[in-house]
C-alpha cells in the first residue's frame, strides 16, 4: 500500500520536475513552423533515399531532348544534354544534404573541442587559443578550402586509384569538399561553447564535483557538456544550411563536385552558364534553386525554433 | 592591429606557397626550363621561403615591400603591381559594397522595427519570413533570374556591365538582399529585447509617449546587435563579390582575388587578404567606438 503510493508521487515529481531540456523539447514540439519544416524536411529525405526506385529516368541518361521546358514527361523540364532536371535534381539532393550533414559534424567535433579545451583550461592556454580564432576570423576561409582540395586530393586521389578502385577515387574530392566546409566553419562554435563552459566552470556544482575528487573528464563530460548540448544542437541546426549554402557558392566557382556527379549548386552553376539573350531557360535555374531555398528555409526555422525552445532568454513568439 | 596583420600574413604567405603549381605554369608552352628559372630568379621565387617572406615584408632587399606600403609586384599581371590593381579595381568594388550596405540598412532595419512593434502578430510572422527567404535563396538564383526577368525579357535595365547608375541597380540588390534580412532579425531582436526591459516600462509608467520611448530611448539601445554586425558585414561587402561580380561582369576586386588563388599570384593573393583584414580590424574598431557613443554604459579603458 505505502509502496504504491510512494511510487506515485514519484511520479508525480518526476513530470513536474522534468529536466530543462525535456521541457525545451516540448516547446519545441510545438511551435508550428518546426512541425511544417520537419514534414517537408522528412518527406524530402524519404524521397531523396528512394529516388532510384521511384524514378523513370536516370539522372545520366542522355537523350536528344535538350532544354525542353517543364511538360508532363519531364516535369522539371531537360538540361544541355536532354537529362532530366527532376531525376538530377533529387540526386544533387544527396550530395548537398550529406555535405551539409557531415560538414556540420565536422565543425561540432573541431567546434566543440577547440571550445571546451579553451573555456575549461582557461589562462593563457584560453587565451592563445581565442587569438588563434580572431585571426582565422580575419583570414578569408576561401583560402583554406582551396589550398586543402589542391594541395591533398591528387594525392589522395592517386593513392585510392592505386590501392582500391577508381570509384572510391572519384569520391576522394567529395570527401575533402566535406571537411575542407566542416574546417572553416567551426568558429562560431569554438566561441560560443568557450563561453559557456567559461561559466560554467566557475558554479558551484562544479566546484563541489571537483572537491570530491572528480576527473576532469568526468566534469566534462557529466557536468559540463550536458548543460550546453541545448545551446550547441542549436548552432549545429543553424551551421548545415550555412555549409549548403557555401556548397553551392564552391561548386559554382567548379571547386564543389566534378560532373556527371550533381549537387543543388552545381545544378544552378550550369544553368547560370546557359543565360543568353535569344533562348530563356529558366527551368535550369528555377527548380533546383527553389528546392535549395525551401530546404534552407525549413532548416533555418528548425534552428530557430530550438532557439526559442533552448535558450531562456528568447521567450518564443507566441 | 599590426601584429595581427603580421601573423595574417605570413598565415597567407605560407598558405598559399604550399599549393601545389606555381605562378608561371600556364605560360605560352612549351616554355624551356631556362625562361622558367630565368622568371623565378626576376622574382626572387628560387630563394628560400623565408628569404623570400622578409624581402616581402621589406626587411631585406630593396627599397620596397609591405612596412613601405608597398605590395609588390603582380606575378600573373607582370606590367602591374598589386598596389597598381588594387587602386583600379578597389573603388568600384568599395561603391558596390557600399551601396549594397545602404540598400541592407535602408530595407532592414525598417523591417526589423515593424517586425519587433508587431510582435506576436501576423506582420511579425510575415516579416520573419520574408527576412529568412532573403537569405535562403542565394545570389547565384537570384541574380540570373533577375537578369533574365528585368533585363532580358522586360528590357527595364541593362544586362551586365558598370558604369551608369542603372548599371548599378540590379549587382546592389542582389548583394544586398542576403544581408538585409538579417539585419531585419538583428533589429527586431535587438528593438525587441529593449522594449521589454525594465527602463522603458519605467518610462511608460512616467507617461512618456511611445513614440518617444521608440526614437528617444529604445531605438538607440536596439541598433546595438546591428552595430556590432555591421563591422564584419562591411569588411565583407567592401572588398567585393566574386558571385555578383561575375555574374554582372563588374571589373571589381572580388573576381581578382579567387581568380589570382588559382592562378598561384602569390603576392596578389597575400596583398589582398592583408587589404581585407586591415578593413575588418579597422571596422571592428570601429563599432567598438560606436558601441560607447550609443551605450552610454560601455566604457573603454
Amino acid at each position: 500500500m505505502s509502496s504504491g503510493s510512494s511510487t506515485l508521487s514519484a511520479e508525480r515529481i518526476s513530470a513536474a520536475r522534468s529536466s530543462p531540456n525535456q521541457r525545451a523539447w516540448r516547446r519545441f514540439l510545438r511551435s508550428k513552423p518546426v512541425i511544417i519544416s520537419g514534414i517537408f524536411l522528412l518527406v524530402l529525405l524519404t524521397l531523396v533515399f528512394l529516388w532510384p526506385l521511384i524514378s523513370t529516368y536516370k539522372p545520366d541518361a542522355t537523350t536528344d531532348a535538350q532544354f525542353k521546358p517543364p511538360t508532363s514527361t519531364h516535369w522539371f523540364g531537360t538540361d544541355v544534354h536532354g537529362r532530366d532536371l527532376l531525376s538530377r535534381t533529387f540526386y544533387g539532393a544527396r550530395i548537398s544534404l550529406l555535405v551539409g550533414a557531415v560538414g556540420a559534424m565536422v565543425s561540432l567535433l573541431i567546434g566543440v573541442t577547440w571550445g571546451a579545451v579553451a573555456g575549461y583550461v582557461g589562462g593563457r592556454t584560453d587565451n592563445a587559443m581565442m587569438r588563434a580564432v580572431d585571426i582565422l576570423y580575419a583570414l578569408p576561409s576561401i583560402i583554406f578550402v582551396i589550398v586543402l582540395k589542391s594541395a591533398f586530393e591528387k594525392d589522395l586521389k592517386t593513392f585510392l586509384g592505386h590501392h582500391f578502385s577508381i570509384i572510391t577515387a572519384s569520391y576522394a574530392s567529395m570527401v575533402f569538399l566535406f571537411i575542407g566546409l566542416g574546417a572553416v566553419s567551426w568558429l562560431t562554435m569554438a566561441r560560443i561553447v568557450r563561453g559557456q563552459v567559461l561559466s560554467l566552470r566557475s558554479r558551484n556544482f562544479v566546484e563541489a564535483s571537483k572537491a570530491l575528487g572528480a576527473s576532469h573528464t568526468r566534469i566534462l563530460f557529466k557536468h559540463i557538456l550536458p548543460n550546453i548540448y541545448g545551446i550547441i544542437i542549436v548552432y549545429l541546426t543553424l551551421t548545415v544550411p550555412a555549409i549548403i549554402l557555401y556548397e553551392s557558392f564552391l561548386s559554382y566557382l567548379g571547386l564543389g563536385v566534378q560532373p556527371p556527379q550533381a549537387s543543388w549548386g552545381s545544378l544552378i552553376a550550369e544553368g547560370t552558364q546557359q543565360i543568353n539573350s535569344i533562348r530563356i531557360y529558366w527551368w535550369l535555374i528555377v527548380f533546383p534553386g527553389a528546392m535549395l531555398a525551401t530546404t534552407l528555409l525549413a532548416l533555418n526555422f528548425l534552428g530557430d525554433g530550438l532557439r526559442d525552445a533552448f535558450d531562456p532568454r528568447s521567450d518564443s513568439r507566441k | 592591429m599590426f601584429p595581427v596583420l603580421l601573423i595574417v600574413s605570413s598565415i597567407g604567405f605560407v598558405l598559399i606557397r604550399s599549393m601545389p603549381g606555381g605562378p608561371f605554369d600556364s605560360e605560352r608552352k612549351p616554355a624551356s626550363a631556362e625562361i622558367e628559372r630565368n622568371l623565378k630568379a626576376k622574382f626572387h621565387l628560387d630563394e628560400p621561403l623565408w628569404k623570400q617572406y622578409l624581402r616581402y615584408l621589406g626587411v631585406t632587399g630593396d627599397a620596397s615591400g609591405l612596412i613601405r606600403g608597398d605590395l609588390g609586384p603582380s606575378l600573373k599581371y607582370r606590367n602591374h603591381t598589386v598596389n597598381d590593381i588594387l587602386k583600379q579595381c578597389l573603388p568600384v568594388s568599395m561603391t558596390l559594397g557600399a551601396m549594397s550596405f545602404c540598400f541592407a540598412m535602408f530595407t532592414g532595419i525598417p523591417l526589423g522595427c515593424y517586425m519587433a512593434l508587431r510582435r506576436g502578430q501576423w506582420g511579425d510572422h510575415l516579416g520573419g519570413f520574408i527576412a529568412m527567404l532573403s537569405f535562403c535563396v542565394p545570389n547565384i538564383v537570384i541574380a540570373p533570374l533577375l537578369i533574365l526577368w528585368l533585363a532580358v525579357k522586360l528590357h527595364l535595365l541593362p544586362v551586365a556591365l558598370w558604369g551608369s547608375p542603372s548599371q548599378m541597380i540590379l549587382p546592389t540588390i542582389v548583394l544586398g538582399l542576403y544581408f538585409s534580412g538579417r539585419i531585419a532579425r538583428l533589429m527586431r531582436e535587438g528593438l525587441s529585447t529593449t522594449l521589454h526591459s525594465e527602463f522603458v516600462t519605467t518610462a511608460r509608467a512616467k507617461g512618456v509617449s511611445e513614440t518617444a520611448i521608440l526614437w528617444k530611448h529604445a531605438f538607440r539601445l536596439g541598433i546595438l546587435p546591428v552595430v556590432s554586425y555591421s563591422g564584419p558585414l562591411l569588411a565583407d561587402l567592401l572588398t567585393g563579390s566574386f558571385v555578383v561580380e561575375n555574374i554582372f561582369q563588374i571589373p571589381g576586386i572580388g573576381v581578382f582575388f579567387i581568380n589570382s588563388i588559382f592562378n598561384r599570384d602569390h603576392t596578389m593573393t597575400v596583398g589582398l587578404v592583408l587589404v581585407y583584414a586591415a578593413l575588418l580590424l579597422i571596422l571592428n574598431m570601429l563599432v567598438d567606438l560606436s558601441y560607447s557613443l550609443l551605450d552610454r554604459r560601455v566604457r573603454y579603458e
